[in-house]
């Protein structure tokens, strides 16, 4: 098991410097401008000359080859560079936003497992029953459903509507601290619409695992030995129904950081995403090089977590055998 | 940025069709998630009777340097500039004593300095700061992309702590309109990278409010300066929160999680019924025009561009497509300026569109649209994508030539793709800034300029012109500088090298729980100075 995580650990090295690389290639080929980027407005009335000063300030007349083998050697020796587009160091804005972008997604990935699973193993239970057929059509529907769009709706019903939680923020738009209660009130919604949306999955897929199971001879066995239903459904049938639920763990990881974009905009949530956005369509070298190597190494984690989940869930799988 | 897995395919055996449940059970859903948490009311804090504002605003700025060209035009809240703007756009003293004493060629800018003025970090202020701030700004190696507004100075002074003197290359009259750009402490702001150093992102300054959080992506928050120079402000914390999206902010706004927020006019009409709310417009120097490029052969022909300008209904424009929340635009100076060169209207009038075309040889082709010389009158006009607004313009732009025979085919692209085009197509273009007539038009229409970045997108040309917007720059006489402005705006009548179609107002939604509101002139820019805001030091709670 360690040594499955070491030689993975050994892949991604490579694996983050393919993914920088290709980064820089297609940022260096989108037809985006890092300087129009930067000057914003302001640079729709500066002269050439202006511009010209910046854009040689800036390094972007350089061949993104340069760029990138720079950026790859500081990044080496702990200097991650400067934002342009942020007019920070690159360390600076991630660590200002990254903790509330992985409190959202953890929170938001917690509900959609725990909601998926619980709600998974009772529809399975009796496929076709009326649990199942609603639980089942309401997944279809979320699925089909952006989250960008789940997001107004909860704004309008839960904000508006009831007036029982608030409509964006971290904390109350007017307090200037950050309080434990009020990053709570503030995360209910934006982790319930994101963990939302991606629970069809893991519901569809821990359903079908235990309606599966239980009709497996292991477990009719064990329901004809007398055992309790309990012991049945929560010790034979789920464990087997969430075996292919933890594959789905890791590779769910990149739709959950896509759906973390979208969801912070809309609850005006101070996280990583709306950067992300911002350094690649500025053509952000630093910033953009540092956030790809982050969301690289969540999805080689997320890969390497389900499987080592499924390891010692099955003990029929092998580390990496 | 990330590649979508393949979607996974539903594994449920029993795909029986369920009616009308779906919708139901999401919803149950959600309110099962949110009923785990605690329900505590999370809207609007606590606020003392109008002591604290929050209002929302689409626009987040990357930097609040002025440095790096924050708050460049004036009203910055935390900075001050030599003077400052009042609601009229006229000229008044902030850090300056009085206004400037300029010498008889129109070389010479003298400032004295405020006495007794202190930064918020409780450092003196004093005519080094000005000079810091206008030689960084002048350094090639600053990233700041206003710099070519000040270009006319060749050098600036300090003489002694209280007085600063700026000397121009060329006499500038709207110089001074340039000095309410924001000062910085030298002692803070000249000791790290001007392009990335922490004075970004954490300014100190002389305002009437100083910064106490600024949450990226979230909100910038202040507390009234209690020892500004101009009197400590009533509203004791100022809050603005970044909602990009125009329905969300409508809805917080509904929510009461905030006390007023910048509209689109169909959001802003939703609160007309909300006797609590005010909707305050705010006339502006932001307008919309299309680019007719001297080097097309149809949309540079001088018949082809009078006719486009008569042939465009602008009233219907305004009351369509900006909901009545506007003007009609005949040029970059708004009717209503004093600067506007009366007589200049033109009306819609389609026959003598049609007339002047027929007159210059543009005869009906077979489909309805015309030819001249083997040349169909027709070119393509680029819109920004994802701005609804100048894609509204645009496309009722090419509906009105249409009935004059003239083909114009819209397209929507980003800034990259249109750029390239720019000197064969036209485009919608918006702009606009008040201030000084010299501001806007001269980079409009200056033949020298042509092409220069986003500069005369039209590659206007007209010695005339030129000439004109030479002599409103040069003179500090204001009857020979409207002489030369009137110049300019009869000379578009005649060859038109834009046509103008809408000055657009600023809509905003605030609670009606203050005095003093009041709206300045905007400029084509949201910035954070815009809105009723623009003085929030001055608003007092209302009893």
């Amino acid at each position: 098991m360690a040594r499955m995580a070491g030689r993975r650990a050994l892949f991604a090295l490579p694996i983050l410097m393919a993914v920088t690389f290709g980064v820089f290639a297609v940022a260096a080929a989108s037809p985006f401008d890092p300087v129009k980027a930067y000057t914003g407005t302001a640079g729709l009335t500066a002269s050439e000359q202006t511009l010209a000063e910046i854009r040689a300030n800036l390094g972007a007349d350089e061949p993104f080859v340069n760029r990138w083998w720079n950026w790859l050697i500081n990044a080496l020796q702990g200097d991650l560079g400067d934002s342009s587009v942020m007019r920070q160091p690159v360390v600076d804005v991630i660590s200002e936003r990254i903790g509330w972008s992985v409190l959202l997604a953890v929170t938001a990935f917690a509900i959609a497992i725990l909601l998926g699973t619980a709600l998974g193993v009772l529809a399975g239970r009796r496929p076709g029953g009326w649990l199942d057929r609603g639980v089942s059509s309401a997944a279809y529907t979320l699925e089909a459903a952006p989250a960008f769009w789940l997001g107004l709706l909860a704004i309008w019903f839960f904000a508006l509507e009831l007036g029982v939680l608030p409509a964006g923020g971290l904390t109350d738009t007017a307090s200037d601290v950050v309080t434990f209660d009020q990053v709570a009130t503030h995360l209910v919604l934006p982790s319930a619409v994101l963990g939302v949306s991606q629970m069809p999955w893991f519901y569809l897929y821990v359903r079908q695992g235990v309606s599966d199971a239980l009709d497996e001879d292991p477990v009719r066995g064990a329901r004809a030995r007398g055992l309790s239903e309990r012991t049945v459904l929560l010790g034979h049938a789920l464990r087997s129904g969430m075996l292919p639920m933890l594959t789905l763990i890791g590779s769910r990881v990149p739709e959950l950081i896509t759906g973390a974009l979208l969801v912070e905009t809309v609850f005006s949530w101070p996280g990583i995403a709306a950067a992300t956005v911002t350094a690649a369509t500025s053509v952000d070298f630093p910033l953009l090089a540092a956030l790809t190597v982050l969301a690289t190494t969540a999805v080689l984690l997320g890969n390497l977590l389900s499987d080592l989940l499924y390891g010692l869930a099955d003990p029929r799988v092998g580390f990496d055998g | 940025m990330f590649a979508r897995p393949t979607r996974a395919t539903g594994p449920v055996r029993s795909t029986r069709s369920i009616r009308g449940l779906a919708a139901v059970a999401a919803a149950t859903a959600l309110t099962a998630v949110a009923a785990c948490s605690n329900p505590s009311s999370g809207t609007a804090g606590a606020k003392g009777a109008g002591e604290s504002a929050v209002v929302g605003i689409a626009y987040e700025p990357e930097s609040l340097s002025p440095l790096l060209g924050f708050g460049k035009d004036g009203n910055s809240k935390i900075f001050d500039g030599l003077l400052t703007f009042d609601a009229e756009m006229k000229l008044k003293p902030a850090l300056a004593s009085a206004l400037p004493t300029i010498s008889a060629d129109g070389l010479t800018y003298t400032y004295a300095l405020r006495k007794g003025v202190k930064f918020s970090d409780g450092k003196p202020f004093t005519a080094k700061d000005v000079v810091f701030t206008y030689q960084t700004i002048l350094d090639a190696k600053t990233n700041n992309a206003s710099r070519s507004e000040l270009d006319a100075i060749k050098d600036v002074k300090a003489v002694g702590d209280d007085t600063v003197v700026f000397t121009l290359k060329y006499p500038y009259a709207p110089f001074a309109q340039r000095t309410v750009l924001p000062i910085a402490p030298e002692h803070i702001a000249g000791r790290q990278d001007v392009n990335t150093g922490p004075f970004t992102t954490k300014p100190i300054g002389t305002g009437p409010y100083v910064l106490t959080n600024w949450s990226k992506g979230e909100k910038i928050q202040f507390k009234a300066n209690p020892g500004y120079w101009g009197g400590a402000p009533k509203v004791k914390k100022f809050t603005m929160a970044i909602i990009k999206d125009d329905d969300v902010r409508a809805t917080r706004l509904r929510a009461g999680d905030l006390d007023g927020a910048i509209l689109p006019p169909n959001l802003a009409a939703g609160f007309k019924g909300d006797k609590a709310k005010k909707t305050h417009a705010a006339t502006t120097y932001d307008y919309r025009t299309v680019t007719l490029p001297t080097g097309n052969k149809v949309a540079g022909d001088t018949a082809v561009r009078q006719a486009l300008d008569i042939a465009v209904d602008r009233q219907t424009m305004v009351d369509k497509i900006l909901e009545g929340a506007g003007k009609p635009a005949y040029g970059p100076v708004p009717t209503g300026s004093e600067w506007f060169a009366q007589g200049t209207e033109r009306t819609h009038d389609l026959t003598r569109a049609k007339k002047i075309l027929d007159d210059a040889g543009w005869k009906p082709g077979g489909d309805g649209v015309r030819v001249k010389d083997g040349v169909r009158a027709e070119f393509p006009l680029w819109y920004v994508s994802g701005d609804k607004l100048r894609q509204d313009h645009a496309l009722a732009y090419a509906s009105d030539a249409k009935k004059a025979g003239i083909s114009i085919k819209t397209q929507a692209g980003t800034w990259e793709v249109i750029e390239p085009r720019m000197k064969q197509d036209a485009v919608l273009a918006g702009g606009g800034a008040p201030g000084d007539p010299d501001f806007d038009q001269y980079l409009l229409l200056t033949s020298s300029l042509a092409g220069d970045g986003f500069n005369n997108m039209a590659w206007y040309d007209n010695p005339v012109v030129d000439k004109a917007l030479q002599d409103g720059r040069k003179s500090a006489d204001k009857s020979v500088r409207k002489a030369a402005y009137d110049t300019v705006q009869r000379e578009l009548v005649k060859n038109p090298g834009y046509t103008f179609l809408t000055h657009i107002d600023h809509l905003y939604v605030v609670d009606d729980q203050w005095e003093g509101l009041t709206n300045q002139i905007e400029p084509h820019d949201h910035g954070l100075a815009s809105g009723p805001w623009w003085n929030v030091e001055d608003w007092t709670p209302k009893k």
